[in-house]
């Protein structure tokens, strides 16, 4: 009999713009900046969980498996078993399912499973021939071989790659993600205004959400060293409107393309964390659970289309729980770009593709706006590649929370060719 | 430094002591084995301490080792401590006290001498292996050997100049022709610390390395395979005497600006010495010995040996087990701020809670400063800066040990704090006020457990001032007072309990200073003749700029508070105070007092001349008051004994160490003579210097 599991508190940082530079914070550095308050209002002494579960895709060089840096650096002690996950923007949901896993086992009864990533701490990188030269160049004995060496170098072989833009890059089609959202759009007959009508609908709605403070139980403010602090998701333009967005120009397939930077998410930095917990541990430290995990799903397909990766995998999800798109009351949808978001919306409405595709007798139906990324997404949020799967289950917990809805989804596409979903239940 | 319980089965595994020595050693404080090398490792072991000292037992003892060796040569010798705090921590000081011979001291000094030279006169190589502490006189020990090998947590220096001397076991000889002179002569006349990498760099050891690779360093060490530092060129140059002349002028110059040659003749003795003999040892290592017998005897000297003992006095009263791991600030304000950043410092879980975001920005900004200043290692600084954990929604009330409250001085808003953690705190957990002006009695009104209720009163700043005074209502459980002293002691502070009175023990002394300095003012004295008036006197800082540190306002409230309970036994607060603080003027916070503040420094008009000599009727009237009020304080109780009410104006106010605190210097002095001048003062002046009734009993 597989064992109840709960989510019974989480946390995240404000999710902070990559602007010019690298951000105050290393990947570990926003772990343990929502982690520290997230751990103190526990009524459990941090080194009783059984382990720490963190996805991260741009691991920094200083924090080799930031899961265990970050464990150590909350002081949860030596024994505490961590280990860092790795399924590009799905690693923070993934941090969730293998602590969800282990926990309905038998295996553990408490895990801190979390999402860290600073992308504006991605690092240049030097192309291979510049490496190649500093290599000839250490190799050379004399000094006129060194001279000689020396004299190889192109000015070409210096020019900084910059990392980030090969990480958002499928390295099996060469498509960068954009592309690949222009390609979904094109498929299923996105327009760019609607593309720009859901992307500023995205920002009134994260601003709705900071003005009534229905954020304030998830975003614990992070502090600087240089006395500077951040106490809210700093991507958010209120003022953007269809019209003011349709004046972007398309960023990745120009001029004719409809994917900008204002209907795509953002280059984001950020970090969350959420405790699961069995029904032991909830006995034994007094937890007041907020929703159980009841089953979660990985699906595969084309990485130039990887933006359908939710239709995919959130339909077997609710194919295997005998349910169906209207019976989840609330939906986050990772916003990798809104024209995917929208892409997906119109796949489950399109009948062949429900069919030959997912196997469905006719179209999945629709999703209402209404129960779908309600407080905002990627869009408006920032998409710390790493962390936005554990935000978007966090969230969805807390949302159903204030919405009083029983059942929900979180899903997002995946670089590559992936999708995730996760089915959760109010408690 | 990750807690490790499976490192602390193994610690005692990690220590290098060579052979195991056999149980039975014809010594007590050394064991003496040898390795299959034939290399001989004497282990010093000083019977019935903590740390190894050097006294003139062990000494003579060392002697006998060094006879023992001289027969039974071996291959090589090492020498390393066995304690885990550390090589030697210098000379035991407990020999120093009460030194009133100068020629007895001389002649001791010869016969300790006579030991170190031998060592160096071995005709063996010789290595000192050196991990913690490497003071005084266990670094002149390790100077006398020809190699010197540091694990990586060794600290150097050569503390005498905090006891009014300079170093006596060949020190003064040996240190400037190994290093660079100018390094050493800075060293030993600030008596800072070096880690191990720096004496590296320095050439003061040979290699530095970890506890693994003790034997392989030792072994090459032995037989010449360690390439030793070697005294430079530059050294020599610096060491001849017209470079010497230059150099100690500018010392001397240097010095004077903390330590004026009239209450500290230390540092000028050894920059004489050096000038006169550097570069020659033979003759300088015989003029040491008499110049540290001098010192030795004077009233400085003996006034810090004692200072140095109140401190370990003081240390030790703190004693052990406090069983706190989590310490909730409440209140991120200058005080707050600083009291967390400085518990997590020393190693505590910290959660610093306020309602705005704003001053815990300001105290972790703070913190990361000082850290940067105090702590070495970056990875430990973030470990720091990691313990240190904003609480906006105060959560870290609940597994709190210790809650340490600093909001503002306001009884009601105090009290309605307490109502609301008091149910949310843990039973045992103890409930701490910072504050230094409401009694506790008032405090614990409507506590469910009162008993829980003690003051710390930490002093500003936090990093500087050691002293904290742990304050007692009459009900405070008395094992949970203990609790808190020995948290006191274990965060590196030094605890002075006192019963809840107005002011405590050390406001209450020290407001008169201050207020009476503005009554000077109202007689048209220059500030700046005040302040140096109290200079003069050693005191560090003069009270019209201690005010302007303190913060006007917070003078002007304490003194209120003081004059509802005393009345006239504090000087009169000038209206013009009150005009001051409503202007916004109050120091150095809002960059202008009486002085105009810039980073944090009183500008002084340099070219000012100060017209008038302070006269010794001013300074008695800055100084005797705080004696005064010391002996008042001893009198009703409020502290028990009198050298930590010394203790307590020197490590909490910095009041002249070389004077020994007010009381000891009121015993200097003489009673007689202090009970005559204060009744002379308050006949000219005012009631507010009439002598207290405890200078009948005071001795």
């Amino acid at each position: 009999m597989a064992r109840a599991v709960y989510i019974v508190d989480g946390s995240r940082t404000p999710f902070l713009k990559a602007r010019s530079g690298p951000g105050p914070f290393t990947p570990v550095d926003l772990a343990v900046q929502c982690g520290r308050p997230l751990l103190a209002r526990q009524p459990f002494a941090p080194d009783a969980f059984d382990q720490v579960i963190l996805g991260c895709v741009n691991v920094i060089a200083d924090e080799m498996n930031p899961a265990r840096v970050a464990a150590l650096r909350l002081g949860m002690g030596e024994r505490m078993v961590a280990f860092t996950v790795q399924i590009n923007c799905g690693s923070g949901m993934q941090s969730i399912d293998t602590a969800f896993r282990y926990i309905r086992e038998g295996h553990a009864d408490l895990i801190l499973a979390g999402g860290a990533e600073a992308l504006s701490h991605a690092p240049l990188v030097w192309p291979q021939q510049g490496v190649r030269w500093f290599a000839g160049l250490a190799a050379a004995k004399t000094l006129v071989a060194k001279i000689a060496a020396a004299l190889k170098a192109r000015p070409s072989d210096f020019k900084p790659i910059i990392g980030l833009e090969r990480g958002l890059t499928d390295p099996v089609t060469e498509l960068n993600m954009g592309q690949t959202a222009e390609k979904v759009g094109h498929l299923f007959g996105i327009t760019r205004a609607q593309s720009d009508e859901y992307a500023a609908d995205s920002h009134r709605r994260l601003a709705r959400a900071q003005a009534e403070g229905w954020l304030k139980s998830e975003v614990e403010t992070a502090f600087a060293r240089d006395g500077k602090f951040y106490d809210h998701d700093d991507g958010v333009r209120p003022d953007s409107t269809p019209q003011s967005l349709a004046k972007l120009r398309p960023v990745f397939e120009r001029p004719w393309g409809q994917v900008t930077a204002g209907n795509s998410s953002q280059i984001t930095d950020g970090a969350s964390w959420v405790i699961l917990a069995s029904e032991d541990a909830v006995a034994r430290h007094g937890l007041a659970p907020k929703a159980a995990i009841l089953d979660s799903q990985w699906s595969a397909l084309d990485p130039s289309i990887m933006g359908l990766g939710p239709v995919l995998s959130a339909t077997a999800l609710l194919k295997r729980n005998n349910l169906s798109l209207a019976d989840v009351e609330t939906w986050e949808l990772n916003e990798a770009f809104a024209t995917q978001v929208l892409g997906c919306l119109a796949a489950w409405q399109d009948e062949r593709f429900c069919r030959e595709v997912l196997g469905l007798d006719g179209a999945a139906g629709t999703i209402d706006r209404a129960r779908l990324n309600v407080d905002g997404g990627a869009i408006s949020l920032g998409h710390p590649v790493g962390t936005s799967g554990n935000r978007i289950v966090l969230h969805l917990v807390n949302a159903m929370k204030r919405l009083g809805t029983r059942r929900g989804v979180a899903t997002e596409c995946i670089g590559g060719g992936l999708g995730g979903a996760m089915l959760i239940e109010a408690v | 430094m990750i807690k490790s319980q499976i490192m602390d089965v193994l610690s005692d595994r990690v220590r290098e002591l060579g052979p195991v020595p056999e149980a039975a050693s014809p010594y007590t404080n050394f064991k003496l084995t040898r390795d299959d090398d034939g290399i001989a490792w004497l282990l010093f072991d000083r019977a019935g301490t903590s740390a190894n000292t050097l006294s003139a037992d062990v000494l003579e003892e060392f002697d006998h080792v060094l006879t023992e060796l001289e027969t039974h040569r071996p291959a090589g010798l090492v020498i390393r401590s066995a304690k885990a705090s550390g090589f030697i921590a210098g000379a035991d000081v407990n020999a120093f006290r009460g030194a009133n011979d100068a020629r007895g001291v001389g002649i001791e000094m010869l016969r300790a001498h006579a030991v170190v030279d031998r060592l160096e006169a071995l005709r063996i190589p010789t290595v000192a292996v050196i991990h913690g502490f490497c003071l005084g006189g266990g670094l002149e020990v390790a100077l006398a050997c020809q190699s010197r090998i540091a694990i990586d947590d060794a600290r150097f220096g050569f503390p005498e100049v905090m006891l009014g001397l300079h170093p006596g076991l060949g020190g003064t000889a040996r240190f400037p022709l190994l290093i660079n002179p100018a390094q050493a002569m800075s060293l030993m006349l600030t008596g800072k610390t070096i880690d191990a990498r720096r004496a590296k760099s320095l050439g003061l050891v040979d290699a530095v390395t970890q506890e693994r690779h003790v034997r392989g360093a030792v072994k090459d060490a032995v037989f010449g395979r360690l390439k030793r530092a070697q005294p430079g060129l530059l050294n020599n140059l610096l060491n001849a005497a017209p470079a010497r002349g230059l150099l100690a002028n500018r010392m001397r110059r240097e010095a004077e600006k903390t330590a004026p040659r009239q209450h500290y003749p230390a540092p000028y003795a050894l920059i004489d010495l050096w000038e006169r003999h550097g570069g020659d040892k033979v003759a300088m290592l015989r003029a040491e010995q008499t110049s540290f017998a001098e010192l030795m005897v004077s009233p400085t000297a003996q006034n810090l040996i004692r200072v140095f003992f109140l401190r370990e006095q003081m240390k030790k009263s703190a004693r052990s087990g406090h069983g706190i791991e989590h310490v909730h600030v409440i209140g991120a304000g200058a005080m707050g701020g600083d009291i967390a950043a400085w518990c997590a410092s020393q190693g505590l879980r910290v959660t610093l809670a306020d309602m705005k975001p704003e001053p815990i920005a300001g105290a972790l900004k703070r913190a990361a400063d000082l850290f940067k200043k105090t702590v070495r290692k970056t990875t430990e600084v973030r470990d720091a800066l990691d313990r240190l954990i904003p609480d906006l929604a105060g959560e870290g009330v609940r597994n709190a040990d210790l809650v340490i409250e600093a909001v503002p001085e306001k009884l009601e808003l105090k009290r309605t704090l307490y109502a609301a953690i008091e149910p949310r705190m843990k039973r045992d957990a103890i409930l701490a006020t910072n504050t230094s002006s409401i009694p506790l009695q008032e405090l614990r009104v409507g506590l469910q457990r009162p008993e829980n209720l003690v003051g710390l009163h930490f002093f500003n700043p936090v990093s500087r001032l050691q002293l904290v005074e742990v304050v007692a209502h009459d009900g405070t459980d008395a094992a949970l007072f203990s609790r808190a002293r020995a948290f006191v002691g274990a965060i590196d502070r030094l605890p002075l309990s006192v019963k809840s009175s107005p002011g405590f023990l050390v406001n209450r002394a020290l407001t008169p200073y201050m207020l009476e300095a503005m009554v000077l003012l109202d007689e048209k004295i220059d500030q700046a003749v005040i302040d140096d008036a109290a200079r003069k006197f050693g005191m560090p800082m003069g009270p019209v700029e201690l005010a302007d540190q303190v913060g006007l306002d917070i003078c002007l409230d304490v003194g209120d508070m003081l004059r509802a309970k005393f009345g006239d036994a504090l000087p009169p607060t000038p209206a013009w105070l009150r005009g001051k603080v409503a202007r916004g003027e109050l120091g150095r916070k809002t960059g202008k007092g009486f002085y105009t503040w810039r980073d944090g420094k009183p500008e002084r008009i340099a070219s000012q001349v100060i017209e008038r000599e302070p006269s010794q009727e001013m300074i008695d009237r800055l100084i005797l008051p705080i004696s005064n009020v010391c002996v008042a304080a001893l009198h009703e109780g409020i502290v028990d004994n009198a050298d930590s009410v010394d203790g307590a104006m020197i490590f909490g106010t910095g009041y002249a160490p070389f004077r020994g605190g007010p009381l000891n210097y009121a015993r200097t002095r003489g009673i007689e003579d202090v009970v005559t001048t204060l009744r002379n003062l308050a006949q000219k002046f005012g009631d507010r210097f009439t002598p207290d009734a405890g200078w009948e009993t005071f001795r």
